[in-house]
């Protein structure tokens, strides 16, 4: 809303810098240093980005400075809550304000609600003042500073460039922010439960008393069956997704025409896109019991949830990746290479063997390392077509369970955000993080370093 | 070193010929074999792309017609609770359930006790009075009239005339047929050999039973054989009394339960074995009609030329019907295994006689949001909010990433810096979605506390993901321009920035443009991160703004999939048919997009 006005004072701010600009210049752009636009721009940079960014600081910490004031100063007789009863307190007061159902209002928790409201409007109004004193200020200082030989269109490449470094840096904001948030709370995780028995535990059975006294409370973190079950559905994915990808890659770029590759490789990148909530449900709804009625008809025991399902599937998700990176590696191999292996009779299956794919095993392997991060970070196939609970086996027809259905499963439940349950998520997310990042950095190191061989 | 050539080296040269000449055979045959290989492994990845789409559509496209019922409603003003002269609200809130059930009511009267009340109301979806709502604040006009209205019928028996719930057949056996009463108990005679399929396929039934329980008592027996050894264990190494004592009476238990088994066996193959005589349909058997002189009779005893049962649809009289005038059906699931029981599949089976059940395309689907009854989902909710998301998406990661690619490749020093800075980007690029909805969860409804499942919140993480790849790809586009544009327009006076502005950047543009919408469409099929900041909840208004719960399409798809009604199968492929032409429609346009504007120098 605020927000708003100042954008619509700061549009205002542009036609008066820009009218005041060539006015001071008798009416022609000539005498002028920069563009007039600039000047206009100028005008509305003073105006606008000191009043934006204290609007937008404000409205971001206003909440908790109100309720920071608003705990300190709730009466006496509330000192003796514990801070469960405490929380409880403060969402009374904050439903009472936000006008929603309240569980529990009694008059403190009116009072605290008034005070609440109270600072709140007292809010809105000193950050509608601020803002907009800010906004008439800067276009004060912009007026007065208007001259024809300012530089104008200096000081706005300046700010646009500290605008792109800004926006460049949200990358490594970004991933600082995984890593701060994964590490905090993991940090709070290991607090409950050492880092040994989740890395090295072998029973997973996540639950954690509500009460001191509940049965089966006993919560066990051990992480190597989820390793393990996602070590197996990630070795089922590749090897379906290997020989199909490599192959097709050696045949669309060694043997297939013009047409047949202007055909399927369309074909495959449609592979790629399809959403994984679609492969998902297609092995949950015909791939899992297609292989379970294989199974049983051959006698097996199969699980109607079983590994194979669900990495049979996340294979054919994962062969266009496999089948275009190595397409690009087998191509950027030098055609003197495959020239010298004609020339001394060799066939081109033979040629492809022994001289065209040791060339690119570096970047080939890259691309399977690629492929194996992908797979271990895949969610949605898993969560619809494996199963739940943590199974130590190296058997493709039982029901394993992986890493990201078990983050996906704690976090969606209803437990607490404190529990050793739902922190256990981020620990896991943790592990997740690190082991795609070891691969990637692994494989594009590879790739990169094969590229340099031939360039 | 000789030139002399004898007898010897014409051998060994001829050897040498002949086993060159099967290497390269043998060579060859390894490339023909190769080349195979290769074809397999294409032919493969479409033949799963083929099965993934034929069976998706094969489940989708029945969800898209919907059967109706015509119902004739008396709309009377007093069981409606209306005055005379009644306003918009008045009609908006009346209890229409109550003529919806009269009208049922009057279409098969003699219905009596509550189970079977019930069965009838099911006969129509739970939404049959907001049809009923709709016609009346349509034309007002109809209260106080007896009028036609098309109600939606429920899931279960939209399923049934589907024939998804069970396979059906229907033959006509040669020769008449003479019924003996017209309701309750008839006897139908008809000539020899009329039912004499539908006896051989009851003795077949059970001698399928029998063997089934002959199974059953293998397994049984090699339970005993256990318990004897363990009991043989025990006693050697002098256990307790106690447990020998039950394992002996376990053993007992056992044999006397493989004994019954061996008579009911006995029992059940003397039947399957018998030739002529009649035999009783129970459960676990195929549903029988028999259609004859507008009545139905469901068959309960069977004979060659005989056959009794109960009326489910009153005869009209008990002529004898000739040859073709009458059928029998046979529905193949038992009635204990399904959800739409013999009493429902007559009434539907007179209503389909009056013409007064129709399949009709579900507009509805497209304009409704979610619900917990198969036969009114629909994905407009879910549609608008994944469109909110995505502009969301659209409007922080497009002008973050453009302007971090133009910095990236045009105006940033080779330093140590920017190569952290490139590596990053690379490196998230390849991030799973899911770490990427923990860090939504902790920063942005933990740390700031924003609200869940909003659309804003969805966008922002989407976002998070999506820039990396708009990042790269607008570096790839910016590359692509030739420096002669950059120095043309240096050499004119333009500085840096306006170079990058006005000349590098509109014709990198296309090339942007086209990773864009690559972006989104990524973005669009994503559901991981979204289930982990909460869009997850069951939303079934459609959402107004940014800031109201909403779901989005490919966490709706996973909702459906979860559900256990049968209709919501066709639902969910319905839905994912619909994600997957909107990705379909955003990847053409990509293309269209890159062959028409983009240039190559």
């Amino acid at each position: 809303m605020l927000g708003g006005v100042v954008l619509v004072l700061a549009a205002a701010a542009f036609w008066l810098g820009r009218g005041q600009a060539l006015a001071a210049a008798g009416g022609s752009a000539r005498h002028l240093h920069s563009l007039p636009g600039y000047y206009g721009f100028y005008a509305a940079l003073w105006c606008g980005v000191p009043a934006l960014a204290v609007v937008l600081v404000w409205s971001v910490l206003d909440g908790s400075v109100i309720e920071a004031i608003v705990q300190a100063s709730t009466p006496a007789g509330l000192d003796g809550l514990s801070a469960d009863e405490f929380s409880l307190f403060m969402t009374d007061v904050r439903n009472t304000v936000s006008g929603n159902i309240v569980s529990n209002p009694t008059a403190e928790v009116r009072a605290a609600a008034d005070h609440y409201r109270q600072l709140q409007s007292l809010s809105t109004w000193g950050l509608t003042v601020v803002g907009l004193v800010l906004a008439v200020a800067g276009m004060m200082i912009a007026r007065r500073t208007i001259v024809p030989s300012l530089r104008s269109r200096e000081a706005v490449e300046k700010a646009m460039m500290v605008l792109m470094i800004a926006a460049s840096t949200i990358a490594i904001l970004t991933t600082i922010g995984i890593v701060l948030s994964l590490l905090f709370e993991s940090y709070r995780f290991f607090l409950k439960v050492p880092a040994a028995e989740f890395l090295f535990g072998l029973e997973w059975s996540p639950q954690t008393a509500i009460r001191a006294d509940q049965v089966g409370s006993s919560g066990a973190f051990g992480a190597i069956p989820i390793f393990a079950g996602t070590l197996l559905i990630t070795v089922i994915a590749m090897t379906v997704a290997v020989p199909i990808g490599l192959l097709s890659a050696i045949y669309m770029s060694e043997y297939a025409s013009q047409r047949v590759r202007s055909v399927t490789k369309p074909l495959l990148e449609v592979l790629a896109g399809i959403p994984t909530v679609v492969y998902g449900f297609f092995a949950a709804l015909t791939v899992a019991p297609a292989i379970r009625g294989w199974g049983e008809a051959v006698g097996l025991d199969v699980s109607s949830e079983s590994a194979l399902a669900a990495g049979a599937v996340m294979g054919v998700m994962i062969v266009p990746f496999v089948s275009s990176l190595s397409d690009d590696v087998i191509s950027a191999v030098p055609q003197s290479l495959r020239d010298g292996s004609y020339g001394l009779g060799a066939t081109k299956s033979e040629t492809i063997t022994r001289v065209i794919l040791p060339a690119a095993l570096p970047g080939i392997v890259g691309a399977v390392l690629l492929a194996v991060s992908r797979a271990i970070g895949e969610t949605m196939i898993v969560v619809m077509a494996a199963g739940l609970a943590a199974n130590l086996t190296a058997n493709p027809f039982e029901a394993v369970t992986t890493v990201t259905v078990q983050i996906a499963t704690l976090l969606v439940g209803d437990q607490e955000f404190d529990s050793a349950k739902t922190l256990a998520a981020f620990a896991l997310g943790l592990v997740l993080f690190f082991v795609t990042l070891g691969l990637n950095v692994i494989a594009l190191s590879v790739v990169r370093k094969y590229r340099e061989k031939y360039d | 070193m000789t030139d002399a050539t004898g007898p010897a080296p014409q051998r060994r040269e001829l050897k040498q010929r002949s086993t060159s000449e099967a290497n390269v055979r043998r060579r060859y045959a390894r490339e023909k074999r190769f080349k195979l290989y290769g074809m397999l492994a294409v032919a493969t990845a479409m033949a799963m792309l083929a099965i993934l789409l034929v069976t998706i559509i094969g489940n989708g496209t029945s969800a898209f017609f919907q059967h109706e019922m015509a119902l004739d409603v008396s709309i009377d003003a007093e069981r409606l609770d209306l005055g005379p002269e009644p306003d918009e609200a008045a009609l908006r809130t009346a209890p229409y359930l109550r003529v919806v059930r009269d009208a049922l009511k009057a279409d098969f009267p003699g219905i009596s006790g509550r189970r079977e009340r019930r069965s009838l109301y099911g006969l129509v979806s739970n939404g049959a009075d907001f049809a009923v709502r709709d016609a009346v604040l349509a034309n007002p006009a109809v209260v106080g009239t007896t009028h036609r209205v098309w109600v939606k019928t429920s899931d279960d028996i939209d399923t049934f005339l589907k024939g998804q719930m069970t396979g059906s057949e229907r033959w006509q056996p040669a020769g008449a047929a003479t019924p003996t009463a017209t309701a309750g108990k008839v006897t139908i005679a008809a000539e020899t050999g009329a039912f004499a399929g539908i006896l051989a396929d009851v003795r077949a039934h059970l001698g399928a039973v029998a063997d089934s329980l002959l199974k059953q008592r293998g397994a049984l027996e090699r339970a005993i054989e256990r318990e004897i050894a363990e009991l043989g264990q025990l006693r050697a190494s002098g256990g307790d009394e106690a447990g020998i004592a039950r394992l002996d009476r376990a053993i007992e238990r056992d044999k006397q339960e493989a004994a019954s088994l061996t008579a009911e066996i006995l029992d059940l193959r003397k039947r399957a074995a018998a030739a002529g005589g009649e035999e009783a349909l129970g459960d676990g058997q195929p549903s029988y009609f028999v259609a004859i002189n507008g009545g139905l009779v469901k068959l309960e005893t069977v004979s060659d030329a005989e056959a009794t049962g109960q009326a489910l649809l009153p005869l009209a009289d008990t002529d004898h019907a000739g040859a073709g005038e009458w059928s029998v059906v046979a529905y193949r699931v038992p009635e204990a295994d399904r959800r739409v029981k013999d009493q429902e599949i007559a009434w539907i089976a007179k209503l389909q006689g009056e013409g007064r059940v129709e399949q009709r395309f579900n507009f509805d689907f497209f304009a409704t949001g979610d619900s917990r009854e198969p036969e009114l989902a629909g994905i407009w909710g879910a549609v608008v909010g994944s469109f909110f998301t995505l502009v969301t998406t659209l409007l922080i990661s497009f002008p973050i990433g453009v302007l971090a690619a133009v910095y990236l490749e045009e105006f940033a020093p080779k330093n140590r810096w920017t190569d952290l800075i490139e590596v990053n980007i690379n490196n998230l690029a390849a991030v799973p979605s899911i770490v990427f909805g923990l860090l939504g969860l902790a920063v942005f409804l933990n740390f700031f506390g924003l609200p869940r499942s909003a659309p804003v919140v969805g966008g922002m993480v989407l976002a998070l993901m999506t820039l990396p790849t708009i990042i790269i790809a607008s570096r790839a586009a910016l590359k692509s321009v030739p420096p002669s544009i950059r120095e043309a327009a240096l050499g004119m006076g333009a500085s840096r920035l306006q170079t990058v502005g006005h000349h590098v950047l509109p014709l990198a543009m296309p090339g942007i443009l086209t990773g864009t919408i690559i972006g989104m469409a990524q973005a669009l099929g994503e559901t991981a991160p979204l289930l982990m900041i909460g869009m997850v909840a069951f939303i079934v208004d459609v959402p107004g703004g940014f800031t109201d719960p909403a779901t989005v399409m490919p966490v709706q798809i996973y909702l459906w999939a979860d559900s256990p009604e049968r209709a919501f199968v066709a639902k969910t492929s319905a839905a994912i048919m619909v994600l997957l032409s909107f990705l379909v429609l955003m990847n053409v346009l990509a293309v269209i997009l890159r062959k028409r504007f983009e240039r190559r120098w």
